[in-house]
């Protein structure tokens, strides 16, 4: 037996300390106060808060959920209340129950408002995650990242008007995503995080009509874990910049595995619907499967595949 | 506040051809008040379930389901004895108002949360109606059990199969049900007739697909006169006067 205090499972994300890798995922834990009722969520390396953009938004109608084998899929449509209460109400209350690093997670439908969106969100964040990838809003998002050209633009922008580490949150959507992912990171981006949702869609038979609202959603949860390894590998293998790794990961099997694939932190997000106890207990797993496999510090384990 | 902890089938029985009920024992502590909810996971599927509470003592909790899909499908074969893990306590329930003379209105499989409210509102000593509405006689259940209770209840079938023929608002006007105030759980088209037809204030239940069911991945949101509501977790009892048709 390794002794525990051993086991280092400490990282860090330009600059950035975690004491684990373990980040729960935008949108899948709201701005940390509902997970705040089932434990103390200070045990988390760090918290991506739902997604925000400049103006508040309700969303999409409902259905936004739709059961799949191994994984649901979703098109809430990034529903936030706007940066302004963000910045002065939402993350004041998550800060009174929690002292670990926040990602900002941010979303935009223009230059504008990405670059408006992460200048005020900055006071805010120890790290900004720009969210190029939301496959659930016409017109933003995943049209700027599935077009390297347009993945630096947001990329130079939004670098020109914050201090914290610029993380872009790339989509699978594409045909290249090694494209992108450098075209992001020589547009200056201190970070990468990959994958965002798949682009699914299911039909109601009896209804004869697609059961999302929206028609078409995200499908995430352990479903793509394969793709998302896979996706995190390549561009580990043509990137500098840290990665957090995210996508169907279940376990604490699945955070090493993700390490190894190239990931420094691992978003953990699907999970979390299923079971509100799922990134504090992928955290107590890891050391039984650092154990397990000889591993001391998660940081030797890093892109070692 | 909510909770997550292993449950044991006490017993799954069928009321009806499609509608089942089913004991559970376990720690029930979480649940506050009737119309809540339990988010149930199931092996094989990715999503947990949410059912609504029908009633509930320390250590034991009824739901009554329709089998109308995958989820419903499997829990229908769960024997007694078998575990199932259950996040309990969920949402926002039906809450007590001074009104002295209240209405219960169910259609369907939305009749069993009003079963665990009507029991509470007459131990509060008010002066229960409890109207039902069913498709046909055969698709009737929970109804003798109200009646148990000590509350009038008053049966409506579409078809006229047994009660008053028609919905659950031809009933209330055919038996004179008066009421100061509503509660209702059912098919969306009766819940707003039932806010149209009536003139006070009321609380009714919706239902939507879930992600989570508990208010962190704002899969349920609805607009209401006063702001987005999760059903999940603000919801999914709503004032009649929040309620956007």
């Amino acid at each position: 037996m390794v002794e525990d205090k051993m086991l280092d499972k400490s990282v860090e994300l330009c600059g950035v300390k975690l004491d684990n890798p373990i980040v729960p995922a935008s949108g899948t834990f709201g701005f940390g106060e509902e997970a705040a009722e089932w434990y103390d969520i200070n045990v988390l390396g760090a918290i991506s808060i739902k997604g925000t953009t400049l103006h508040p938004r309700f969303g999409n109608p409902t259905p936004r959920i739709a059961e799949c084998p191994s994984g649901l899929l979703n098109a809430v449509g990034l529903q936030n209340p706007g940066v302004d209460a963000v910045v002065s109400t939402v993350v004041p209350a998550l800060r009174k129950v929690y002292k670990k690093p926040i990602v900002a997670n941010v979303s935009g439908f223009s230059l504008d408002e990405y670059r408006e969106c992460c200048r005020r969100i900055d006071p805010v964040a120890d790290i900004i995650e720009v969210n190029i990838s939301c496959p659930n809003v016409h017109c933003g998002g995943l049209a700027f990242g599935t077009d390297a050209k347009m993945a630096a633009k947001v990329t130079e922008e939004v670098k020109r008007v914050t201090t914290k580490p610029v993380f872009i949150k790339l989509s699978p959507n594409v045909t290249d995503i090694v494209a992108i992912a450098r075209a992001c990171e020589d547009a200056g981006a201190d970070g990468l995080t990959l994958i965002n949702t798949l682009l699914g869609m299911r039909i109601d038979t009896r209804r004869r009509r697609p059961v999302l609202a929206n028609g078409t959603g995200g499908l995430s949860g352990a479903a793509v874990f394969p793709v998302a390894v896979r996706m995190v590998y390549q561009v580990a293998h043509a990137c500098k910049v840290p990665i957090m790794g995210c996508g169907g990961v279940s376990s604490s099997a699945d955070v090493v595995e993700m390490m190894m694939a190239g990931a420094t932190a691992v978003q953990v997000g699907s999970a979390n619907l299923r079971n509100p106890y799922a990134s504090k207990e992928i955290i107590e797993g890891l050391d039984a499967e650092m154990e397990r496999l000889g591993i001391r510090s998660l940081r030797e384990i890093i892109g070692i595949v | 506040m909510a909770s997550k902890g292993v449950f044991t089938v006490l017993s799954n029985t069928p009321l009806t051809d499609s509608v089942w009920e089913m004991r559970l024992a376990g720690d029930t502590s979480a649940i506050t008040r009737p119309g809540q909810f339990v988010n149930i996971e199931l092996e094989g599927l990715y999503l947990r379930r949410p059912i609504s509470i029908s009633d509930w003592e320390e250590g034991a909790l009824t739901i009554i389901y329709k089998v109308v899909g995958e989820g419903t499908a499997r829990l229908a074969t769960l024997q007694s004895g078998a575990a199932l893990d259950l996040l309990v306590g969920l949402g926002n329930g039906f809450w007590s108002v001074p009104a002295e003379r209240v209405v219960l209105v169910g259609g369907g499989v939305g009749v069993p949360p009003l079963y665990g409210l009507a029991r509470q509102l007459i131990a509060e000593g008010k002066s229960v109606s409890v109207v039902l509405g069913f498709n046909t006689a055969s698709e009737i259940f929970l109804s003798q059990k109200f009646e148990a209770l000590g509350a009038r209840v008053v049966v409506a079938t579409m078809d006229g199969s047994e009660g008053v023929r028609g919905t659950v608002i031809d009933a209330i006007g055919a038996e004179g049900v008066e009421y100061d105030y509503f509660y209702s759980c059912g098919p969306l088209p009766m819940l707003r007739a039932l806010c149209e037809q009536s003139s006070g204030e009321g609380q009714v239940s919706l239902e939507e697909r879930m992600g989570c069911g508990f208010g962190i991945c704002m899969g349920c949101t609805h607009e209401t006169h006063s702001g987005h509501k999760r059903l999940c977790k603000e919801g999914p009892v709503l004032l009649k006067s929040d309620v956007i048709w």
